[in-house]
Formats: structure tokens, C-alpha cells, sequence
């Protein structure tokens, strides 16, 4: 019987919440040093599932099984392919460095790093699912403690707003989601939530058309797609560092890939029939979120409004359903999860000095912290579509798939390019450069080790992937090689 | 006609061990001394009531089998039994949260009540002919009554305990009604002998299921008898009101659900519809108003009313598994609103005022309390990995199993709308600070009893939702008792 | 030494990536050990591409020293590099011109870890264009060199200087030039990453030898539309991109800017080499790729290459800060290039005139020639600037006069340097105008003769900005006192040398060089 590796690193973080639960309040660095070794062994973990899966055998690998309601077809379903693997990763990457850079935190220790991690093996538990059921289970836990993250610890002046805003929107989505969920239960007439069985249930294309929008933008909510984004920059803005770490970086993912797991790898026959759509919701993604990033004074917001231009390249790569669509898509959810861990650890930590966002007031900000202000450049490096980063890698072949569906959405979306370079380049040269204001002279703190750790562990990855695609694109390739076969060797 | 058989003593066991437990409880009462009579009637009867769970369990099990015992007055099948045992679970629970409350708590007569009327409850549940149907009804809802308006010095508690009774004795009396029409149809008051001779349409025959609907309706406060919720729920001791909305409306589900698929069966397509709009309209208006509450104990009562139309989307789905979908919605609901009532009173003891502000700052005052009354109302809001997110979905699944796909919708927007108040009250306790911000220095000491029953609530609440196959189980076997 | 023959390209282009590893780990006060690192670190490719020319066969066609790894294979692109006379040239030219550079930037105070990484980072992102057959990474480096230019000029740039944009918001001069720099680049590459894509999409293949026969052999329809219009609109994507770069007029606009605030040595490698890379992407990719389209439009290249030439003459003319000055002569000297490729363009291929062909090839010659010349020339000319600017804090050629005398030393090489860029015969300008025009008067007379008025012109602005500095009375200022003007140093002296001994060498004995370019030019197109 082989080790139960992704039972392990699904339930590693509610244990260790339980575990730092039990702790006395007052103990904060007991409770932070079990958050950093719960983190670290959940990373170890998704590096071995990661750098093992074989690539060659392809298709879903670590598989575990254990029924859980054999009346209903609902078991504990648990494995990997090539699209989840690198997803398993990048959540053990950014909880990794979240306890890092949440680690000056003085509030109620205790219940931060215990909600956090529900919220974190909600996320392993999605990802790692292949039974419907459970991955609703495993959703909604990652749904309710953003509220509690954000309404207690986030931004004082929008947090409840954006709490409650963020968890109705993404509860909403949810359900609908469930919804379509159900019909397709009953409609397969198989009693199972397998999903590896549900693959095969060949709904007749009248059914998928019509419940595909429901299954699909019911998670695309959590992407973010236009016009259900308004829940994300509030929600980034309010909520405190690791936890927009968390949200963007992750939490945007579990909601595309569910939208692809349970949207079209079930329903490829709907997904067809609907990637019109979905495209050009995701070129107004991608498009206006970058106009609007430019227009923001508050440096959270900027970002804020550059995740959801870039999950729609997510979700544009998606809808082109060609091979390097998808496979530029995949590497993309990793890429821009790692680009965007990165630019909000940057944010909080001039913020947590300056004590102000507002860009027109902040400068200069390279000579106290000349590590975050590199870091921030790659990242926005990254965030441009620079080659030699590892957002080239992945917006490149988003673009080529655009190219073979429909080439005038292309030239529409490479305009975000030149804006996405504008803004970047504005708010590095505004925050970081030129003249600090004399307000801050003297005020500006130095950046602990711990952050720097996690800034160069971020960098280092995207650097990485950058210069050595073969890093991830052969794992996202198979797993789309297998997408591909559902949609009918398109 | 079947003969009296000592066998069929097992049938009766939970009530007769139950009489027995409140006779002892009168008898022992006079000989304790003033101090000790809270704590030892409150152990006594919870103690009692455990072991009665336990007994049951192990001997009183119905065969495989389900038969018609005592002239045909009950039928001892795992429908009746499942929702006995939790009947005194509830009313155990409910024991041990009463001991703390004053004049409640050291009084014999509240105890006795309490288990009277789960003695009703347990003979509504298996029930199989009308006159013992009524009789049950009204021997569960006279103690209720009187228990509601139990603090005699507070008005309103006297103005519940009144309405309560108004609304309930007029209620009956047209169920009454309904019943006399349903022997006048057949000449039958067995329950399964009546579905042979009900007619298969006709507007008397659906008059009729009304008229019954009626008292079954005020019982699980479904719209539109479920004013007397809020008011009487507000005025009557806290822990009663948990009674109320917990066992009082299991005891209402499982009669529904007996006479609704057993003996209306041929009817399913019409009083499906109207149950349809019923549960819509009661959560719909138990959600939207509970929005509203400024009273933790108000808002509670309506979303018990929504609960009531979630749990009888199962019902309306008329199948298996919406029986089954049921009865686990129950298992959940009542796990889950006991430990909110219970929250509630041992806070109230404490603070004084169940209005909703008071809360603010909880999770400084009493961690510990805070995380379960999270895990109360994640659960209630249908959240995993609690017992109401599998229940919804069951519930869910069930009505869309049987096509019933825009009930499943309104119940799923409706489940969002309790989202946000469930949510409201949660950022209260965590996010909002006292005023002076000194919580540490009014901390809410929790009794034994309290932090026994919340514990076992809370653990049942995760236990159900996570490891919900044995009971979904127990529901199935239940429901396969009526189909 | 078999390891460095097979991998000789490999090495050059990622030798500084190394270094600058290494300088990473260095302490950031140890400003000496940097330089030093920095400045050796950069004569190893220099050594390399040395090595290189002298291995390269000159007789044999085709591209040499090729290596090809595996990189992106998903989507069919390989990390695949050779050589061939033209790139061997440029590659020549930017390693010879970053020890320079580097030699130069020794007068930089501050930052200087950081500025030492970039211009190393930045030297990979050049060679990586010359080096690339396969047009993503072409792209890729492409791309690369813009960020280490963007952030030494916005970082090192000349202080002083503020402009005021719409909306009357002020920016300081370097800033505004860097993104304008960059914007612009990104803007004009915009087109090019798309006509690549859609390449990419259409070949399922990068590689550019084998592009160059599909492309060449595509017919009928590409998505809808024929084949000539979506080659047109790809020549276009192209061709912008490059003439942003080059920079084409009226694309130019970027350059006074940029050049004017970069730092002494960024303007040297902007102008010496970054300028090339747009003329090197016409003669690589526009030209193989699209005959037929560059056969069509080649007058109107034509006529912005003799505008550029014309205009660039008259706005260096017309300038009074000398660093401006040089800036545009910049944009007059591509103009020349620009010529020579459309005067290529006009002929075509498989042109069975032979005269024709002749001046086809000695207009190519002459283009690649002053590709090089200019390289040497403007980083010289730069640099002088630079060194006047660091001894008296102005470029305002109306503050200079009649300098001769106090720095007679730094006059001459001055005076040798703008006759170089004049195209004095016996030095390195001449052979190359000389060959442009020679070769393009048969093929496209009019523009030509246009252009000699710009030649004209270039011969008067130079001799104008010598006149102001170096001639004249005397300007007391600089004569006495603390302000007193110091001669050329010796570490400014050695940077000028090599630039000053090449350009006489290949004034007076082109063979060496002009034997590779023909090679290559012939087989180009």
C-alpha cells in the first residue's frame, strides 16, 4: 500500500490548525513556529508529488480511494495529473512563504494561522479531488475563512465590506455551481460522483449546452471573470498580506480550474458550444483590467485590478480549447500565482512602513528596501509577458493558441501588453524610485530576514521557469494531452 | 388485530422507561434539599435520559421488519425509532441546558414536563392510527404550552406561553377537523388502512390534506402558521425555545412525512406542488425577515422557520432519498440548533441580554464558546465541514432527482441570504470589541452541564458532517420504512 | 578546447550572465573589485568572438558554429545559435564595445554593483539577437536588452533636466526617456510579436533556416485571406518594429531623448550597438522573409531612409547641446544604412541583371560596413562627450570655445573621431558612405542624390561642433581656477584606442573585414 502522500498533504494544515488551536494565546511564537513547520512539510511534500509524477505514464497518479457514502457513489477521491501537480505546488509554495511574511503579526496569532490553514487544505483538498462531491466539500471550507481572514485582520477602513462582499459573491457562484453539479449526477444515471467516471458519461450535447454556463460560471466567479469580478479588487485591498497572497494567488486559481475540471473536462461538449463567450468575457478581463490598473492611486488596488486582467488570459487560454491554449493557460495559473504572492508580499511590506498605499504620496522606497524593490521589478517583469520570466512562458503560448481560433482577439489583447508595461513601469518608478517624501525620512524600518527569504524563494521560481519551461510545461502538457481527449482530439 | 405480546413491550420501551424517569423525578424532588435540587434533578433527569438512549439502542432495536403493535396504535419500525432516540438526545441536552436557568432549573415540574412531552413526541413519531396521532400531538404540545410561559414573573414569557397555546389548540382543532374527515372517507383511523379507501382526486380530498396541514404546519412552522414562532421562541426560556425548534419540529417532520407518504400517496403530484410553495415561501420569508433581527434569540426563530423549508424540500421530492434527505437534514438541524439555543442561553445566563450587539468581542471573552458557536452557525448557513452543507446537499439532490430543479434553486439563494446574517452575527463575535475593549476582564464562565452539552454538540456537528455515512445510513433505513 | 569549439557561441552569449552572477555576490562597497570584475569579465567574450573571427571560415556559405538545445518544446522552439559573416561582424562590435563601455562607466559612484550587472545582462540580451535562428529566441533577447536600458538610463541618466507633459506634469528628462524608450520599443515590437505568433502558429516551428524556405513557399490562403496581404501586413509588423529601433524616421523620436540622458557609456552601447540591432533584424529577417513585399516598398524605405538622412543632418546641425548633436548624426548615419537595404530591397532576389546584382551587393557591403563604422564612430563620439561633460557639467556647445589649447590631447582624438564620423577618405567612414552610395546610385539614383546633400550637411554639422569646442578665442572660464579644464586621462585615452586604431585600419585596409561581410551578404539575399 503506497504512502497516502495527498491524504497527507490535503489534511497536514487542518491538523496543524487544530493543533495551534490547542495552543495558549499568549504563546505566539510556539503558534508561529508549528504554522512554519506545518507550511514547510506541506511544501516538501508537493515538491516530492511534484518531481515524481511520471510523466511518461501521464494521467492521474497518487491515486487514493476510500468509500466514503457508497449509497451515493461518494468517496474520498484523491490524485494528480499534469494540470494539478504544478496547482498542488504553487499552494504549497505561497502557504509557504504566507507564514513567512505573516510572521510580524501580532493579533490573535492563534486563529489566524488555525483559519488559514482550513483555508489551505480546502485548496489542497480541491485540487487533489476527483470525486464531484468532495470537491465541493473542499471548496466551500476554502470559501468561509476568507471572510474571518479578512473582516478580522484585513484593511480597517473595507474590510467587513469586502469580506462579506467577497464570500456572498464566491458562496453564490458556489452554489450554482452545485446546482449543475447535481443535474449532472442525476443525468449520468451512474449513482457516482467519480469524476473519472463521469468523463465518460457522454451527457447528450442539448444537456451540456445548457448546464455547461451554470457549472462553468458558477467558478469562474472565483477566477474572476468579468462581469463577477468586482468581488476580487475589494477583496484583494482588504484583505491583510498573506491572505491576498493566499486569495490571488491561489484562491483565483481554485475557481479556474474547477471551472475547467468540473466545466469542461465533464461538459466538453457545452464548453465548445460556449467558448465564444467565455473568450470575450476573459478579453474584457484582460483588456480593461489593465486600463483600470492604470488609473488606480492606491498601489493594493493596482494589483488588485492586474490579477483580474491576468486570470483572464487564464481564462482566455481556456477558451481557445486548442493544445497551446490550454497548455499556456496551466502554466499561466502557476505563473501569475507566484507573480502575484510575490507583488502583494511587496505591497504589505511598504505598507506595514509607510503606513499608506496612496501612490502619489510614496517614493523612493529602493533605498530602504532594495531587496523589495528588485523583487518587485521581476515581478513586474514577469507580469509584463518579459521573456526570460516566466510569464512569457506562459502568456506566449496563450496567444498562439488565440491566434489558431481567432486572431483579431489576439491583436485586441496584446494591446494589455503595452498598458500592463505602462502601469508597471509608473507605479515601480512612483513607489520605489525618485524622491522619498520627507514624511518618511528616518521611518522606513528594514525588512526582516524572513521576508527576504520568501521574496528570493518567489523570485528564484519565476526566474526559473522562465529560463527552463521544460520545469513545468511537459507536466501541464499532459494533463492537457488528456483534456484534449475529452474534447475530442480538438 | 394483533395480541398483546410481551415482545412488543421492546416497542414501547423509550416511553415507558420515560414515564418511569418523571415519576422518579416527582417522587425524589421533595426529599432534596433547596440547593442541591437544580443540579440534582438536572443530572438526574439528563443522566436518565442518556441512559434510556443507551438502553434503547441496545435492546429496543425494531427487527428488519417493521410491524403494527398495540392494536395497530403504533408501528415499531426504524422510522418511528431513529427519530425517538432523537427526541431524547434532544430532550438530554435540553435537560442539561436547563439547569442553569433560574426558576426553570430547580423546579421538578419543568423536568417532568420536558419529559413528557418527549413521551409525545417518541408515540407521534411511530404513530400509525389517528386517534393515537391526536392524542400524541396534544400530549407533546400541553407541556410545551407550559413549559413556554414557565418564568411567571416575566411577561413575556406569559405572553408566549399564551400564544402558544391559542395558536396550538386552535391549530389542532382544525387538524381535528381534517382528521374526522379522513375517517369519515374510509371508516379506518389506522393510518395504513386508510391510503386503500383515499380517494385518488377530488377537492375534499385535498381539502382535507389542507385541513391536516394545518396543525402539521404549526408544528414545523411552515409558513403561513408560522407566526408564533418568533414571539413564543423570544418569551419562553431559552433552552425550551431550543426544545421547541428542535424536537417539537422533528416530532411535526416525522408525522408529515408518515401521513404524507403513506397515507396521501396517490395525491403526491398536488400537495408536492403546494409543499413546494410552502417551503419556498417559508424560507424565503424566514431568511428575509431574520435579516432584520436585532434579537439574537428572534433571529434564531427565523431561521429555524427557514430550516423548516429546507428540510421539507426532502419531503416534497417524495422518493427515497428525499425521506432519507429528511430525516439526515433533521439529524443535522437538531445537533446544530440545539448547540445555537444552548449558546445562547449560557451566554444569556451570563451577560444578561440576548441582543445581538452584547455579542461583540465574544471571541476575546470566551474563545472557546466563540469557535463553537462558529461551528453552530457555519453549520446552520450549510457550510462544510459541518452537518448542514451535507444535509443542503442532500436535500438538494433529492429535489433535483425528482425534477424539482427551481426549488433546488430557491433553496440554494436562500441558503446565500442566511450566509449573510449567519455571517453578520460570526463578524460580531470576532470582529467587534466591547465597548472599553476590556474583554478580558468579563470572560463567560461556562458550568459543567454547559460545556458538556456544547462539546458533545459540537464534536456531533463535525461527526455528522464529515463522517456522514453511517447516518445517512440510519435516514436511509428509515426512509425505505415508508416507500 | 574541444568543449569551447563546440560550444564557442554558447559560451560568448552567457559569459556575461556568469559574471554578473558573480558580481551579484559581490560586496556593494567594494567598488573597485567590481569594476574590475566587470571590466575582465567582459574581454573573455571579447577574447571569444576574437577567437571566433579567426576560426570563422570566410570561404564557406552558410551559418557556422551552430549549436541547438532543446528550450520550449511545446511550442517548437529550440535555443539554436550560429554564426554567419553579418552576425560575426556584430557580435564583433558588441564585445569589443562593452570592455569599452565598462572602461568608460569607471567614473560611476553610485550603485555601481547594480549598474555592472545590468550592462552585463544587457550585453547578453544584445549578442543573444545577433546569435538567435530561431525567431523566438530572437525575440526573446530582443526584449531582454530593453530592461537593463531602461533602468540605466533612468537610474544613472543625467540629473539635471525636467520636462513638462501634458496636463502640466513634470517629469524629470530621464525618466520621461526611458519610458519613452521603452514604451516605444515595446509599442513597436507589439506588431512583431504578433506577426511571430502567427508564424509559430502557421509553421508549428521557430527555426528560422527552415522558415525561410516554408515562408517563401506558402501559397494560397492564410486564415481567410490570401497570401499577399497577410505577407504585406507581416512585412509591416516587421518593419516597424526594426525601423523603432534603428531608428527609421519618423519612428526616431525616442533617440535624442534617450541618448541625450543615458550615461556616458549607455549612450555608447545604445548608439554603438542597440541601433544595429533593428538594421541587423532588417537584413536578417526582413529581407530573407520578404523579398517580394521589401521588393515593392523599397521606395518608400527609400525615401525615410533619405529623410533620415537629410533631417538628421539638419537637426544635428541645429542643436546647441553637443550630446543632442551626436544623438541625431546617429539618426543620420542608420539613415546610410537604411539606403544601402533599400537600395538591396529595390534589386531583389534572383535579379537576372548582373550589373544590378553587383551594386545590389556593394549597397549590402556598404550597409554592414557602416553598421560597424557607425558602432565604433558614435561610441566614440559619445564618449568624448562624455568626457568633456564630466569636467565641466555642460553639454551647451555656446559655454565651449577655443578648448584646443588647454586639452590638445583630447582635441586631436576629437578631431580624428569627427573626421571618422565625417567620412574622411582614409578612415573607416568613408569606405563604407562610399560603398552605400556607390552601390545604391544605380538602383535608386533620385534618393541618392538626396542623400548626398545629407552627406553634405553631416560634414557641416561635425565641423560646426568642433569649430564651437576646440576653435574660437578662448573661453577664460575654463582656463583658470578651480573650473580649469584637465586633460584626457590615461584610462579615457585607452578606451578611445581601439575605436581609434580600427577605424583607421579599416580606413586604409577594409579587406579584413569586408572579405566576411561579402560572404555573407551574398548568400543573405
Amino acid at each position: 500500500m503506497q504512502f497516502p502522500i495527498l491524504s497527507v498533504i490535503v489534511f497536514t494544515p487542518m491538523a496543524a490548525a487544530m493543533l495551534i488551536l490547542l495552543i495558549k494565546s499568549e504563546r505566539k511564537n510556539e503558534i508561529r513556529v508549528t504554522a512554519l513547520a506545518a507550511a514547510f512539510l506541506a511544501l516538501l511534500l508537493s515538491l516530492w508529488v511534484y518531481f515524481s509524477y511520471d510523466k511518461a505514464a501521464a494521467g492521474y497518479q497518487f491515486v487514493e480511494k476510500y468509500n466514503w457514502m457508497p449509497m451515493l457513489g461518494i468517496s474520498l477521491h484523491l490524485g494528480v495529473d499534469g494540470m494539478s501537480a504544478p496547482l498542488v505546488l504553487l499552494t504549497g509554495v505561497v502557504m509557504f512563504t504566507g507564514v513567512l511574511i505573516s510572521w510580524g503579526l501580532d493579533d490573535r496569532p492563534r486563529e489566524f494561522f488555525a483559519f488559514l490553514f482550513i483555508l489551505a487544505s480546502g485548496v489542497f483538498g480541491v485540487f487533489a479531488s476527483l470525486d464531484l462531491f468532495m470537491l465541493f466539500f473542499f471548496y466551500e471550507i476554502a470559501v468561509f475563512p476568507m471572510y474571518l481572514l479578512i473582516a478580522i485582520w484585513g484593511w480597517i477602513k473595507t474590510r467587513e465590506y469586502a469580506a462579506m462582499k467577497l464570500t456572498l459573491y464566491l458562496f453564490i457562484g458556489s452554489v450554482v455551481s452545485l446546482i449543475g453539479a447535481l443535474v449532472m449526477y442525476w443525468q449520468s444515471g451512474l449513482h457516482t460522483f467519480d469524476m473519472l467516471a463521469l468523463e465518460q458519461a457522454a451527457f447528450s450535447p442539448g444537456f451540456q449546452k445548457l448546464w455547461f454556463p451554470f457549472v462553468f460560471f458558477g467558478f469562474a466567479v472565483l477566477g474572476g471573470i468579468f462581469p463577477f469580478h468586482n468581488w476580487s479588487p475589494d477583496g484583494h485591498v482588504a484583505a491583510p498580506t498573506a491572505v491576498s497572497m493566499f486569495h490571488a494567488g491561489v484562491l483565483m486559481k481554485l475557481g479556474a480550474f474547477a471551472a475547467l475540471r468540473v466545466g469542461i473536462m465533464l461538459l466538453p461538449e457545452g464548453a465548445k458550444s460556449w467558448s465564444w463567450l467565455i473568450m470575450g468575457l476573459a478579453l474584457v478581463n484582460i483588456v480593461y483590467g489593465a486600463f483600470i490598473a492604470m488609473v488606480q492611486t492606491d498601489f493594493k488596488y493596482v494589483i488588485g485590478f492586474s490579477s483580474v486582467s491576468h486570470m483572464g488570459l487564464v481564462m482566455m487560454g481556456f477558451s481557445t480549447l486548442t493544445r497551446v491554449g490550454l497548455t499556456g493557460a496551466g502554466v499561466q495559473m502557476f505563473s501569475h500565482g507566484v507573480m502575484t504572492a510575490l507583488f502583494f508580499a511587496a505591497v504589505g511590506m511598504v505598507y506595514d512602513r509607510a503606513h499608506t498605499r496612496d501612490i502619489p504620496r510614496l517614493g523612493g522606497m529602493v533605498k530602504p528596501m532594495p531587496l523589495v524593490a528588485v523583487a518587485f521589478i521581476i515581478g513586474g517583469l514577469v507580469s509584463m509577458g518579459m521573456p526570460g520570466f516566466s510569464g512569457f512562458v506562459a502568456e506566449f503560448p496563450i496567444f498562439m493558441g488565440i491566434w489558431q481560433v481567432r486572431p483579431l482577439v489576439a491583436i485586441i489583447a496584446a494591446i494589455s501588453i503595452i498598458v500592463t508595461a505602462a502601469y508597471i513601469m509608473l507605479v515601480i518608478r512612483r513607489v520605489f524610485f525618485g524622491s522619498m517624501p520627507a514624511e518618511f525620512e528616518g521611518h522606513i524600518g528594514p525588512v526582516a530576514v524572513q521576508d527576504k527569504v520568501a521574496l528570493v524563494f518567489l523570485c528564484v521560481i519565476m526566474i526559473g521557469l522562465g529560463l527552463f519551461p521544460s520545469l513545468m510545461v511537459p507536466w501541464v502538457q499532459t494533463g492537457v494531452q488528456h483534456l484534449l481527449s475529452l474534447l475530442g482530439g480538438a | 388485530m394483533t395480541a398483546f405480546v410481551p415482545s412488543n413491550i421492546l416497542a414501547i420501551l423509550p416511553e415507558i422507561l420515560l414515564l418511569s424517569l418523571g415519576v422518579l423525578v416527582l417522587v425524589l424532588d421533595p426529599f432534596w434539599k433547596e440547593e442541591n435540587r437544580r443540579l440534582n434533578l438536572g443530572w438526574l433527569t439528563a443522566g436518565g435520559l442518556f441512559a434510556i438512549l443507551a438502553l434503547s439502542l441496545a435492546v429496543a432495536r425494531p427487527g428488519a421488519e417493521p410491524a403494527l403493535v398495540f392494536g395497530g396504535m403504533l408501528r415499531y419500525d426504524l422510522l418511528g425509532f431513529a427519530f425517538k432516540m432523537l427526541f431524547i438526545f434532544g430532550a438530554a441536552i435540553t435537560a442539561l441546558f436547563m439547569m442553569d436557568v433560574e426558576q426553570v432549573g430547580r423546579r421538578a415540574e419543568a423536568y417532568l414536563l420536558l419529559l413528557v412531552a418527549a413521551l409525545g413526541m417518541s408515540l407521534m413519531a411511530s404513530a400509525a392510527d389517528l386517534v393515537m396521532l391526536y392524542l400524541a400531538i396534544e400530549t407533546t404540545s400541553i407541556p410545551l404550552y407550559i413549559l413556554a410561559g414557565f418564568l411567571t414573573g416575566d411577561e413575556r414569557s406569559t405572553e408566549s406561553g399564551f400564544k402558544y397555546l391559542l395558536f396550538g389548540a386552535l391549530t389542532s382543532a382544525v387538524m381535528l377537523y381534517g382528521f374526522s374527515l379522513l375517517y369519515g372517507f374510509s371508516g379506518e383511523t389506522s393510518l395504513y388502512a386508510l391510503a386503500a379507501s383515499f380517494p385518488t382526486f377530488s377537492l375534499l380530498a385535498l381539502g382535507t390534506i389542507f385541513l391536516v396541514l394545518v396543525g402539521l404546519s404549526f408544528k414545523v412552522s411552515l409558513f403561513p402558521f408560522h407566526f408564533w414562532a418568533p414571539d413564543v421562541y423570544e418569551g419562553a426560556p431559552t433552552p425550551v425555545a431550543g426544545f421547541l425548534s428542535t424536537a417539537s419540529k422533528a416530532a411535526g417532520f416525522a408525522v408529515i412525512l408518515r401521513l404524507f407518504t403513506v397515507v396521501f400517496p396517490s395525491l403526491s403530484a398536488n400537495w408536492s406542488l403546494i409543499l413546494a410553495v410552502l417551503a419556498t415561501l417559508t424560507m424565503t420569508v424566514g431568511n428575509l425577515i431574520a435579516l432584520a433581527q436585532k434579537n439574537i434569540k428572534r433571529l434564531l426563530a427565523y431561521s429555524s422557520i427557514a430550516h423548516a423549508g429546507y428540510a421539507m424540500i426532502g419531503v416534497v421530492a417524495f422518493s427515497q432519498l428525499g425521506a432519507a434527505s429528511t430525516v439526515f437534514y433533521l439529524i443535522a438541524y437538531i445537533l446544530t440548533n440545539l448547540a445555537a439555543f444552548g449558546i445562547v442561553t449560557a451566554f444569556g445566563h451570563v451577560a444578561g441580554s440576548d441582543d445581538v450587539k452584547a455579542y461583540y468581542g465574544l471571541s476575546r471573552r470566551a474563545p472557546t464558546l466563540a469557535l463553537m458557536m462558529m461551528v453552530a452557525f457555519l453549520s446552520l448557513a450549510g457550510m462544510p465541514p459541518f452537518g448542514g452543507f451535507v444535509a443542503k446537499v442532500f436535500v438538494f439532490a433529492a429535489a433535483i432527482e425528482q425534477g424539482w430543479v427551481w426549488l433546488a434553486v430557491v433553496g440554494v439563494l436562500n441558503s446565500i441570504i442566511g450566509l449573510y446574517y449567519y455571517m453578520t452575527v460570526l463578524k460580531y463575535v470576532y470582529l467587534y470589541r466591547m465597548e472599553g475593549e476590556e474583554e478580558e476582564k468579563h470572560p463567560i464562565p461556562l458550568s459543567r452541564p454547559y460545556a458538556i452539552a456544547l462539546t458533545v454538540l459540537t464534536i456531533g456537528i463535525i461527526a455528522v458532517g464529515v463522517i456522514f455515512a453511517p447516518w445517512f445510513g440510519i435516514a436511509t433505513g428509515a426512509a425505505m420504512n415508508l416507500f | 578546447m574541444n568543449f569551447l569549439s563546440s560550444h564557442l557561441l554558447t559560451l560568448i552569449l552567457f559569459f556575461p550572465v556568469l559574471a554578473a552572477l558573480v558580481i551579484l555576490f559581490l560586496p556593494k562597497d567594494e567598488v573597485k573589485a567590481i569594476r574590475w570584475t566587470a571590466l575582465v569579465a567582459s574581454l573573455v567574450p571579447f577574447g571569444l568572438s576574437v577567437l571566433l573571427w579567426m576560426r570563422f571560415d570566410s570561404s564557406a556559405s552558410g551559418f557556422q558554429f551552430v549549436e541547438q538545445y532543446p528550450w520550449y518544446e511545446a511550442i517548437h522552439s529550440t535555443l539554436h545559435v550560429g554564426v554567419d559573416g553579418l552576425s560575426l561582424t556584430m557580435v564583433l562590435l558588441t564585445t569589443l564595445l562593452t570592455p569599452l563601455a565598462i572602461l568608460a562607466s569607471f567614473s560611476i559612484k553610485e550603485r555601481v554593483k547594480a549598474y555592472m550587472i545590468l550592462f552585463l545582462l544587457l550585453e547578453t540580451g544584445m549578442l543573444g539577437v545577433f546569435l538567435a535562428l530561431d525567431l523566438l529566441i530572437f525575440f526573446v533577447f530582443w526584449e531582454i536588452g530593453l530592461v537593463p536600458m531602461y533602468f540605466l538610463i533612468n537610474q544613472w541618466g543625467s540629473e539635471k533636466g525636467e520636462r513638462v507633459l501634458w496636463g502640466k506634469v513634470k517629469m524629470q528628462a530621464r525618466n520621461y526617456a526611458s519610458l519613452k524608450f521603452m514604451i516605444y520599443t515595446m509599442a513597436g515590437s507589439l506588431g512583431l510579436l504578433l506577426a511571430i505568433q502567427m508564424l509559430g502558429v502557421l509553421f508549428q516551428t521557430y527555426d528560422l533556416p527552415s522558415l525561410y524556405l516554408k515562408w517563401n513557399a506558402l501559397e494560397g490562403t492564410v486564415m481567410g485571406l490570401p497570401v499577399a496581404t497577410v505577407k504585406a501586413i507581416a512585412f509591416w509588423a516587421f518593419v516597424v518594429a526594426f525601423a523603432v529601433k534603428v531608428p527609421v524616421w519618423p519612428f526616431h523620436t525616442w533617440l535624442p531623448d534617450a541618448h541625450t540622458e543615458a550615461p556616458t557609456a549607455g549612450s555608447m552601447i545604445l548608439a554603438g550597438v542597440l541601433l544595429k540591432l533593428g538594421a541587423y533584424g532588417f537584413l536578417r529577417l526582413v529581407l530573407p522573409l520578404y523579398p517580394a513585399e521589401a521588393q515593392r516598398f523599397a521606395g518608400a524605405l527609400a525615401f525615410l531612409a533619405v529623410m533620415a538622412i537629410v533631417f538628421g543632418a539638419f537637426a544635428s546641425y541645429g542643436q546647441t547641446d553637443f550630446k543632442r548633436l551626436v544623438a541625431y548624426s546617429s539618426v543620420n548615419h542608420m539613415g546610410i544604412v537604411l539606403l544601402g537595404i533599400a537600395a538591396a530591397a529595390k534589386v531583389g532576389l534572383n535579379n537576372p541583371d548582373v550589373a544590378l546584382n553587383l551594386s545590389k551587393n556593394i549597397a549590402l557591403n556598404g550597409a554592414v560596413l557602416q553598421m560597424f563604422n557607425h558602432g565604433l564612430s558614435a561610441a566614440g563620439m559619445f564618449f568624448l562627450v562624455g568626457v568633456i561633460y564630466e569636467r565641466t557639467h555642460t553639454r551647451n556647445l555656446n559655454d565651449f570655445g577655443g578648448l584646443f589649447p588647454l586639452v590638445p590631447i583630447y582635441g586631436g582624438i576629437l578631431l580624428f573621431t569627427s573626421m571618422a564620423s565625417l567620412g574622411l577618405p582614409g578612415l573607416n567612414g568613408f569606405v563604407s558612405e562610399f560603398l552605400v552610395v556607390r552601390g545604391a546610385w544605380p538602383i535608386l539614383t533620385v534618393y541618392t542624390a538626396i542623400a548626398m546633400l545629407g552627406l553634405l550637411f553631416t560634414g557641416a554639422y561635425i565641423l560646426k561642433s568642433i569649430k564651437q569646442v576646440l576653435h574660437g578665442p578662448l573661453n577664460e572660464h575654463w582656463a583658470h581656477g578651480e573650473h580649469r579644464l584637465t586633460e584626457i586621462n590615461v584610462r579615457e585615452i585607452v578606451v578611445m584606442a581601439p575605436l581609434m586604431v580600427l577605424m583607421l585600419m579599416i580606413g586604409i585596409w577594409p579587406a579584413w573585414i569586408l572579405d566576411v561581410i561579402n560572404k555573407a551578404v551574398m548568400m543573405l539575399f
